[in-house]
């Protein structure tokens, strides 16, 4: 087969697995409320696993000093002082992983306060992975026809 | 695609020609240097409103790994200021010809240090100390400031640059990756420079200076120990000297076998890995371990990270390209195929640092108007809100420049292979693993 229609093969192969759509799992919303405690420079729990719709509801509870909780993504975000609760609620309504951070400056290690939202599964994961294995899939073709 | 040669443009061949433009970057560079070592020492000790860390680790470090080093190679060392005290004192002059007398000792850098292991030593160190360094303005200013001393120092016992040679640890890994880079500093024609008496490009003459970098020109075949200085635009007499703009890559078709830039790649490989675990990841123990320096957390994390770099992920590689056959062989072998390594680890650093930048890019603007912490509002952008940038395409845009990388580097995988004598095979699929662990840890 000519290389410029392998290439385009490839190609194609790969903007399915960007693109197209994935089955999704309809599991009926949920009213799911966590606590995450904020301290110098991180959050527990800093992993959070959501189904997509779900109205979630954080308690931001700060144990040292001023802390704040930015969802990229969904740019929602709420600071709480020390010994104080704040509360934050949104909808998941987008699927996928995001970071949530520190929004408010805490100390050295400010920028790198990270925690993780998950909504529903991970896809662009998936797909990340799916494209590195299309990726190494044509660089073999291409050994072997070398 | 063919070579271009830049500097038939006779407006570029002036501009490099002459010490003026690159004496104006220069100076704006070592005026900002300056200043972010002074901000660093009585600014606020807020990292992300001190202009030392917004500008040294945001903005410096985004113009260096995004744009410099993959489309300009050495780009950055050759307005880098940190050489210029030092060598402005070595010549006893900024501008002037130069005088064949040495002002100071002006000893050859010594024969066993001729590689880059303390250029890999000097960057392990900083590695180590990075959450600190990269968050702390004092410490920052610190390392600057030392940096320049040692350059100085450097300057008034050896010849030439010896600190850009074999200690600056941003050099040794802007040298490995300037070897993708589209554009090179070559001789036209290798008769002209056989038959070239004096060697003015290496020794020097009445219209500039020796190689700073110790390199002869006529013997250039990679980018790695140019710093792209036109000191040979200079001196050469027969106009031998070009710079072309040329394909990515092209100095890895023929791989290096040095133990030392092999090395290398596995450390900014590795490095990148851990930086995106500890840094971007959410675990907070991780983060506690490297912050707090000097504990036993931190002493595990150390440990950790060097096992990592210098135990598991060359192992693991050497297990990939082992053939039962002398360690000669093997040793060349190994380097050989690390080659591949190079656009990988190029492109972790890519992903990695889109992350980092996006996310605190909005610091630049406050401190720009605030440099100290101190209250100032010098462009009314000082209070600023933070704001992450671009989020949305933060995904795709770390999926293309981990998948480009790993079919780049399984391109070049091929061609290390066929100079090594063996399958690219194995070197591929290492090259997959860790690029969906890579994948794992940043998305």
């Amino acid at each position: 087969m000519r290389s410029y229609l392998l290439l385009l093969l490839f190609a194609m192969a790969g903007l399915v697995v960007a693109f197209a759509p994935l089955p999704v799992l309809v599991i009926a919303p949920q009213e799911r409320t966590f606590r995450i405690d904020a301290r110098q420079f991180a959050y527990s729990p800093s992993e959070l696993a959501v189904n997509p719709g779900d109205h979630i509801t954080i308690q931001l509870v700060s144990t040292d000093v001023v802390h704040g909780l930015y969802i990229d993504g969904y740019d929602v975000s709420a600071e709480a002082d020390p010994g104080q609760t704040a509360t934050l609620t949104f909808t998941a309504d987008k699927q996928g992983s995001f970071r949530f951070r520190c929004n408010v400056t805490c100390g050295a290690m400010h920028p790198f306060m990270i925690g993780k939202l998950t909504v529903g599964t991970n896809d662009w994961l998936l797909r990340s992975a799916g494209l590195a294995v299309i990726a190494i899939l044509g660089v073999f073709i291409l050994v072997k026809r070398n | 695609m063919e070579k271009i040669e830049l500097t038939r443009n006779p407006f570029i061949k002036t501009a490099l020609k002459s010490r003026y433009p690159q004496l104006a970057v220069f100076i704006v560079m070592l005026v900002g240097y300056i200043f972010a070592i002074l901000a660093g020492l009585v600014g606020t000790p807020v990292g992300s409103h001190n202009f030392s860390i917004v500008f040294v680790w945001i903005a410096w470090w985004a113009i260096l790994i995004l744009v410099a080093v993959p489309f300009f190679g050495r780009g950055w060392c050759a307005v880098c200021p940190i050489p210029l005290p030092g060598e402005w004192l070595q010549r006893g002059a900024i501008l002037a010809p130069p005088d064949k007398k040495p002002k100071w000792l002006n000893r050859r850098w010594p024969r066993a240090l001729r590689n880059i292991w303390l250029q890999n030593i000097s960057f392990l160190l900083l590695a180590l100390f990075s959450s600190v360094l990269l968050t702390t303005p004092n410490i920052t200013g610190i390392v600057l400031a030392a940096m320049l001393f040692a350059a100085i120092g450097l300057s008034i016992v050896f010849e030439r640059r010896s600190f850009c040679r074999y200690l600056c640890p941003v050099g040794g890994f802007i040298g490995l990756y300037s070897q993708t880079a589209p554009l090179e500093l070559r001789i036209k024609d290798k008769k002209v420079c056989a038959a070239c008496e004096g060697k003015p490009c290496y020794n020097g003459s009445a219209e500039g200076y020796g190689c700073p970098w110790d390199v002869f020109p006529g013997g250039l075949t990679k980018n790695s120990y140019c710093g792209l200085c036109m000191e040979c635009i200079r001196t050469c007499p027969f106009d031998n000297i070009a710079v072309n703009a040329r394909p990515f890559s092209a100095d890895l078709a023929k791989p290096s076998a040095r133990m030392d830039e092999a090395f290398k790649a596995f450390i900014m490989l590795g490095s990148a890995m851990i930086y995106a675990g500890v840094l971007l990841g959410p675990w907070g123990t991780l983060k506690d371990a490297a912050y707090n320096v000097g504990t036993t957390a931190w002493f595990i994390y150390a440990a950790v990270f060097l096992s990592v770099i210098f135990i598991v992920m060359p192992s693991f590689f050497a297990l990939c390209v082992t053939r039962f056959e002398n360690i000669d062989r093997f040793k060349k072998r190994f380097a050989t195929l690390s080659t591949a390594l190079i656009p990988l680890g190029l492109m972790f650093w890519v992903a990695f640092s889109l992350s980092f930048v996006l996310t605190n890019a909005s610091y630049i603007l406050a401190s720009l108007s605030d440099p100290l912490g101190l209250g100032w509002n010098l462009f009314g952008t000082a209070n600023l809100a933070w704001q992450p940038m671009l989020t949305s395409i933060l995904a795709p845009g770390q999926t293309l420049a981990l998948v480009g990388g790993l079919i780049w580097s399984g391109r070049t995988a091929q061609k290390a292979a066929k100079e090594a004598t063996v399958s690219p095979v194995p070197v591929i699929v290492y090259c997959f693993i860790v690029t969906l662990a890579m994948l794992w840890l940043l998305i």
